[in-house]
């Protein structure tokens, strides 16, 4: 079932095990996130992909090796890991409703030369409403902030938490492409519900089921694959995952 | 008239007090989820030692109250910012080890100042405008409760005026709202807990040259009684709230001031009345966030 990548991985993750208030929720996982373009990381409702997000990250107790461009990450403070270049775009936004949209991006810019041109030019509404509390936006609107915090800087992986959930359709295109450009020069660990926009933007796919790695392996097969759908994701087509 | 004016300026100044408690109590729990009961100390601490340094200079001048304050200012700071570095930041997300934490503290400290100050009140001299009044709309005000409403104005703008055009500001009103997502931008939220309660400390050391000034003595207890009130202040203000902490003081206050006056010396007992139906009808407080 396991391929390995093509290129030297920028994230490796040997026997993560992360526990919220001492409840295992992601047990003895392991898999690789390519170099370049986007790695699906899919499952069931409920099987820890996001659990797997925040391990990764360190915001939940965990155990286990990771390494980031080989350097070691594992023991390292969430801030840490996030200043050695990388973004999180997490589940539900997360955007600071207090803070207009220009603080929230201010208070994300980590390198001496953020990238505002380019938030800009990927989502011109936030500039329009940059002096607008960040609470008052849509959910589109507050993804596209969320999103703007990670590419204002320049990042060696982007982990990306359900991006388009309980968005619009005309919105959830927008973050697709946006997510599309960002990928060309950044790898992206995607966790995403919505098998159409996994088909057009993800190389790579790992599947978890009770909190293990069951597929590892190109995006494609995966998506090809019917049964295995069904079986992994409990879907019959390029639809919703379950 | 008068005396309506009377009560309702006395209440602004003895808000002034609890808002400068208050207002680091607040933005502490607001940022870290920890309630500092070691709070108090840092006001008694800094009360004891900018009038120690204030009497030796030029005791009962302004050029000794303003030393006092300085030196006051400064070990609320260094005192609290010590407290969360030594002590508080090895009990993050540990609450009841922080609550023992800070009441032992606090007891221990009370223990401590009585030691070295003794048990009794010691009367403290102020510069003779301070022990005055002023005829404001025919209510003879004491001009102290002037220097009180003065600082806590200042020190309230003083504090937004950080919050809101400092980058350390920026973390700290994101850290309010969400702290984890702070650290997961890549910014140690840790610095900005020291950095809080330096300011929190620096606030309540204000807060006790400003009492000694008010109540007229320094005592081993000044911070334990402040710090009830600027409790009660920071949960009707709605915990992690500034500007609720700084509504709910006045409020507080004059509401004391004027039971105190019509019903017969009650104010105290209202107060705590006035907790209690806050808590059951908005229980975050007037300005608190909806968890």
């Amino acid at each position: 079932m396991s391929e390995s990548s093509p290129a030297q991985p920028i994230l490796t993750v040997r026997g993560l095990t992360g526990r919220i208030a001492g409840q295992l929720v992601v047990e003895d996982v392991s898999f690789d996130v390519a170099a370049t373009g986007v790695t699906a990381l899919l499952g069931r409702n409920g099987v820890g992909k996001t659990s797997t997000i925040r391990s990764i990250l360190g915001l939940i107790d965990r155990t286990g090796e990771m390494s980031l461009a080989g350097t070691r990450i594992d023991r390292l403070p969430t801030h840490r890991i996030v200043q050695l270049g990388v973004g999180y775009v997490p589940e539900d936004r997360e955007v600071f409703g207090g803070l207009t949209v220009a603080e929230n991006l201010r208070l994300a810019e980590r390198d001496r030369s953020p990238r505002r041109d380019e938030v800009r030019r990927l989502f011109p509404d936030l500039h329009d409403r940059r002096d607008q509390r960040a609470g008052t936006l849509s959910g589109g609107q507050q993804q596209m902030v969320s999103l703007g915090r990670a590419l204002v800087n320049e990042n060696r992986l982007l982990l990306v938490d359900e991006p388009t959930k309980g968005l619009a359709p005309k919105i959830v295109d927008e973050v697709a492409v946006a997510l599309a450009e960002a990928a060309k020069t950044v790898p992206i660990l995607l966790v995403e519900q919505n098998l159409a926009v996994i088909r057009a933007l993800a190389h790579r796919a790992v599947v978890l089921s009770g909190g293990r790695v069951v597929y590892d392996g190109e995006a494609s097969d995966l998506l090809d694959d019917e049964a295995m759908l069904r079986r992994h994701l409990g879907v019959h087509d390029a639809g919703e995952a379950a | 008239m008068d005396t309506v004016v009377l009560l309702l300026v006395t209440g602004l100044g003895l808000g002034a007090l609890y808002f400068l408690v208050a207002s680091g109590l607040s933005l502490i729990y607001g940022l870290m989820g920890v309630l500092n009961f070691a709070h108090g100390s840092f006001l008694t601490i800094s009360a004891f030692l900018g009038w120690e340094v204030g009497r030796r200079v030029s005791d009962g001048t302004w050029l000794g109250l303003g030393l006092s304050a300085l030196v006051g200012v400064a070990v609320g700071a260094i005192v609290a910012a010590a407290t969360e570095f030594l002590i508080i930041r090895r009990l993050y997300e540990r609450h009841i080890e922080q609550a023992l934490v800070t009441v032992g503290l606090s007891l221990a400290s009370v223990a401590l100042f009585e030691g070295i100050w003794g048990t009794d009140p010691i009367y403290t001299e102020r510069p003779d405008w301070l022990t005055e009044t002023t005829t404001v709309l025919g209510a003879r005000i004491p001009n102290d409760r002037f220097l009180l409403i003065a600082c806590a104005v200042l020190v309230l703008g003083g504090i937004v005026l950080f919050l809101h055009r400092t980058r350390y500001g920026l973390i700290i009103r994101a850290g309010v709202e969400n702290r984890h997502m702070v650290t997961a931008l890549g910014i140690d939220v840790r610095r900005a807990f020291t950095l809080v309660f330096a300011i929190g400390g620096a606030a309540a050391g204000l807060g006790g040259v400003l009492a000694s000034v008010y109540y007229g003595y320094v005592s081993a207890h000044l911070g334990s009684v402040l710090l009830i009130f600027a409790f009660i202040v920071t949960v009707i203000g709605g915990l992690g709230s500034l500007t609720g902490a700084a509504i709910a003081s006045v409020l507080v206050a004059v509401l004391q001031q004027f039971a105190n006056f019509y019903l017969a010396g009650t104010g105290d007992f209202v107060v705590v009345v006035a907790l209690a139906a806050v808590l059951l009808v908005r229980p975050r407080g007037l300005l608190g966030r909806t968890t």
